[in-house]
C-alpha cells in the first residue's frame, strides 16, 4: 500500500518536473492560433469587422471574444476556412459589417485630385503615391480595395472599380452552375 | 532498329477521323487584308511592341521584343502598315480581349533582308538559342512554350535522348502528319540543329502507326543522311493520348517523369515536328516564325485540309476559303475534339498555337444534362496518369480544393479521357480546369495578402517610429527651453546690477 502511494507520488513528481521544464524550454512566443487566423484573413485592413485591421481581429477571434463571420472582403470562403481551423460551426456573414463584393480597386481621377495627401495618410498598405499639392495615384498592384481612402477625400475624386479578369488570371466558370442552367432549360 | 516500347495506363482507342483532311497537299491560305497579332501567343510574359501606329513594316520584321526570360519575339507576317495597337478579342476560352498589333497588308508581301546561316556549327550553342528566340519560335504542338528554353540543358543536366513528337494522337488534327509527309528534309535539318544545341546524339522520331506515309517519308529522308545514324523513326501503337509529352516519354523510354518534374530531369527533351521544322527555317533560311500549318476540318467543311496560314489571319476568312457552311458568329472548336475548346466570334486571329479548327464534329457530344455519378470507375480505368477522377470530381464540385490537391489534381493533363468514357456524361475535365484555376487564384490571393500584411506592418512600425521621434523632439525642445530659462534665471541672479547699468546707459 505504502509503496504504491510512494511510487505514484514519485511518478507524479518526475512527470511534473518534466512538464514544467518543457513549458519553459519550449515556450512559444506570441499566439500561434492568432497567427494562423491572421494568415486566413484577406489583409485588406479595411476595419469593417470593427477592429483596426486584420491582426487585431485575429487576436480577438483567438481570444474567443468575437464571431468568425465579421469579414466581408474574405466572404464565405474565409468563414469556411476559419470554421475549419477553429472547429466551430459555419455562420453566414454578419450583415452589420457589410456585404461580400467582387474585388475592387481604388482609382484616383487625376484631373480632380488637389494633392491634399489625406488619402495617403488613410491608406493602410501605403499603396497611394504622391506629395502635398502634387497629383496622387494608386499603385494598382498593392491596392487591397479596402475603401478607407474614400471618406477622407475632400473632392470625391476616388472611384472604386471592379478588377477586370485578364486572360492569364481568368478562371474557368463553375460547371455546377452550368449544370443547373442546363437543367433549367425545358 | 527495334526498340522495346513502354506503356502507360488507361488511354483510349479513338476513331481518328483524319482521312478527310489528308487527301490534298498543304495549301497556302491567301494573304488577308488585315492581320491581328496578339502580343501573347506563348506561355510566359507577353512581348513588348517596338513599332508604333503608322509605321511601315516588312514581312519578317520584328514588331515586338521578348520581355523577361520566358518570352519570345513577334514578327510581321507580311508587309504593310501598323494600323492599331489595342485590345482585340483573342482565341481564348474566356472570350476576353488582350493587347494586339493590327497590320493592314499592302499585298506586296515584301521580305525584310534575311540572314540565312549555311553552317550553324560556326555559331555557339548559345548563339543558336538566341537566334531561335529572336525568331519567335514556340512549341507548335499546342502549349506554346518558348522553344529556346527547351534547347538549353543547363549545367546540371545531361540530355540522353531527344524525342521528336510526331504522334499527333488527337482525332481530326493532321497538320503534323502533313508536315512530316511533305517536309521531311526540313525536319531533319531541324533535328541536326537541335542535337547540336543540346549536345545529344541519340534522337527518336516517334510516329503513330496510323501515319504510314509520314513514316516512309521520314525513313526515306533519313536514309540519305548517313551522318544521322543515331536518329531513328520509332513507330508506336495508336492510342490516345500518346502525343502528350509525359505519356510519349513513357512509351518511348519506359521512364516516368516525376510529379512536378520536367523531362530534362530524366535526361530527355522533346519537341514537336512542326517546331523542329520552324527551327530549321529560322536558322537555314533566316525566316522567323510567321506562319503555321492549320488543319481545317469537320462535317461542315467542304474543302477540308491543311493550310499554311500567316499568323493574324482572321479565322472566318480561313473557314470561308475552305467553303465552310457556317452562320456568322457560329461557334467552332479550336484544337482537337478532346482537348480543344469552343470559340465564337468571327475576327479571332490564327495564332502560334492554333493547330486545328473543327466545324461540325461527326459524333459530337450532345449538350445533354449530366446525370448523377454512378461510381462505375470507368474514368479511373481510362486515366493515363492513374488519377482518381471520381474523387477529384467530388472534391472539385464541393470546392474542397485542398482535398483535390491532395489527390494530385495538378498531375491531370486535361486529356479528356475521363469525360469521354463517363456514362453519365459529367464534364469531368471542366470541373478539373475550374478547380485548377480556383486554386491558382487562391494562391495568388494569398501571396497578395502576405504582401499587404507586410506593407501594413511596415507602415505601423513606421508610424510608431515617427511618433517616438516626435515625442523625443518634444522632450528635447522642452529640455532645451527649460535649460535656457534656467540659464536666464541664473544670469539674472549672478548679475543683478547689469540690467540697471545697461538701462542707465540707454537712458543717457
Amino acid at each position: 500500500m505504502l509503496t504504491a502511494i510512494l511510487a505514484i507520488t514519485l511518478l507524479a513528481l518526475i512527470l511534473g518536473l518534466v512538464l514544467g521544464f518543457a513549458a519553459i524550454r519550449f515556450k512559444v512566443e506570441g499566439d500561434p492560433i492568432a497567427d494562423q487566423i491572421d494568415k486566413i484573413l484577406p489583409q485588406t485592413q479595411c476595419g469593417q469587422c470593427s477592429f483596426a485591421g486584420c491582426r487585431p481581429y485575429a487576436e480577438a477571434i483567438a481570444a474567443g471574444e468575437v464571431d468568425i463571420n465579421r469579414c466581408p472582403p474574405g466572404g464565405e470562403a474565409t468563414i469556411h476556412a476559419l470554421a475549419d481551423l477553429l472547429e466551430v460551426e459555419f455562420k453566414p456573414l454578419d450583415e452589420e459589417c457589410g456585404v461580400e463584393k467582387p474585388k475592387m480597386l481604388a482609382v484616383i481621377d487625376e484631373d480632380r485630385c488637389i494633392g491634399c495627401t489625406l488619402c495617403i495618410q488613410a491608406c493602410p498598405v501605403d499603396a497611394i503615391l504622391g506629395a502635398a499639392k502634387h497629383m496622387h495615384t494608386v499603385i494598382a498592384s498593392e491596392c487591397t480595395g479596402c475603401e478607407l481612402c474614400l471618406p477622407p477625400c475632400p473632392v470625391d475624386c476616388i472611384d472604386m472599380v471592379e478588377t477586370k479578369p485578364k486572360p492569364n488570371t481568368w478562371r474557368w466558370p463553375d460547371p455546377a452552375h452550368i449544370d443547373l442552367k442546363l437543367g433549367d432549360q425545358p | 532498329m527495334t526498340q522495346k516500347l513502354g506503356s502507360f495506363p488507361g488511354g483510349l482507342k479513338l476513331n481518328g477521323q483524319k482521312k478527310r483532311s489528308t487527301q490534298v497537299a498543304i495549301r497556302k491560305m491567301p494573304l488577308s487584308k488585315k492581320l491581328i497579332l496578339p502580343l501573347q501567343q506563348h506561355i510566359g510574359e507577353a512581348s513588348i511592341p517596338i513599332v508604333s501606329v503608322g509605321d511601315k513594316v516588312l514581312k519578317g520584321q520584328k514588331i515586338a521584343k521578348a520581355e523577361g526570360h520566358v518570352s519570345v519575339a513577334l514578327h510581321a507576317p507580311s508587309s504593310g502598315t501598323i494600323i492599331a495597337i489595342d485590345e482585340q478579342p483573342i482565341p481564348h476560352p474566356s472570350g476576353l480581349s488582350a493587347l494586339c498589333i493590327s497590320i493592314e497588308t499592302d499585298g506586296e508581301d515584301q521580305w525584310i533582308k534575311r540572314q540565312p546561316i549555311k553552317d550553324f556549327t560556326e555559331h555557339t550553342e548559345h548563339e543558336i538559342r538566341q537566334l531561335i528566340r529572336d525568331a519567335g519560335i514556340v512549341g507548335l504542338g499546342g502549349a506554346g512554350f518558348p522553344s529556346f528554353i527547351k534547347l538549353n540543358p543547363g549545367v546540371h543536366h545531361h540530355v540522353e535522348t531527344l524525342i521528336i513528337n510526331g504522334v499527333e494522337c488527337e482525332p481530326y488534327i493532321t497538320c503534323d502528319d502533313m508536315i512530316m509527309r511533305e517536309r521531311a528534309e526540313g525536319i531533319l535539318d531541324g533535328i541536326e540543329i537541335m542535337c547540336y544545341a543540346l549536345h545529344v546524339k541519340n534522337c527518336v522520331i516517334a510516329i503513330e502507326d496510323n501515319k504510314p506515309e509520314a513514316i516512309s517519308a521520314l525513313e526515306l529522308a533519313l536514309g540519305a543522311r548517313p551522318h544521322l545514324k543515331e536518329t531513328n523513326v520509332v513507330v508506336i501503337p495508336t492510342r490516345y493520348p500518346t502525343g502528350s509529352e509525359k505519356q510519349l516519354i513513357q512509351v518511348v523510354t519506359g521512364k516516368q517523369v516525376p510529379t512536378g518534374g520536367l523531362p530534362i530531369d530524366i535526361g530527355i527533351v522533346s519537341h514537336n515536328v512542326g517546331t523542329t521544322y520552324a527551327i530549321a527555317r529560322s536558322i537555314k533560311h533566316g525566316e522567323p516564325l510567321i506562319s503555321r500549318i492549320v488543319t481545317v476540318t469537320g462535317r461542315e467543311v467542304e474543302h477540308a485540309g491543311n493550310f499554311e496560314t500567316l499568323f493574324g489571319t482572321p479565322m472566318h476568312e480561313l473557314l470561308e476559303f475552305c467553303g465552310t457552311k457556317r452562320q456568322p458568329e457560329e461557334p467552332f472548336i479550336l484544337g482537337g475534339p478532346m482537348m480543344g475548346y469552343n470559340l465564337s466570334g468571327d475576327h479571332l486571329p490564327v495564332t502560334k498555337t492554333a493547330n486545328c479548327i473543327i466545324v461540325g464534329v461527326d459524333d459530337g457530344a450532345k449538350a445533354s444534362t449530366p446525370l448523377p455519378c454512378i461510381r462505375c470507375g470507368e474514368c479511373a480505368t481510362a486515366c493515363p496518369v492513374s488519377l482518381l477522377p471520381q474523387q477529384l470530381y467530388w472534391h472539385s464540385r464541393a470546392k474542397d480544393l485542398d482535398k483535390a490537391k491532395e489527390y494530385n489534381l495538378f498531375d491531370c493533363i486535361e486529356c479528356g479521357c475521363c469525360s469521354y468514357v463517363c456514362p453519365s456524361e459529367i464534364p469531368l475535365v471542366h470541373y478539373f480546369r475550374f478547380a485548377k484555376t480556383e486554386i491558382m487564384n487562391q494562391q495568388q490571393e494569398h501571396a497578395k495578402a502576405d504582401i499587404a500584411r507586410i506593407r501594413h506592418e511596415n507602415r505601423l512600425a513606421r508610424l510608431e517610429l515617427e511618433q517616438q521621434e516626435k515625442e523625443l523632439r518634444q522632450q528635447q525642445r522642452k529640455a532645451a527651453l527649460a535649460a535656457t530659462q534656467a540659464a536666464k534665471v541664473k544670469q539674472a541672479a549672478e548679475l543683478p546690477t547689469e540690467p540697471q547699468t545697461t538701462d542707465s546707459q540707454e537712458t543717457q
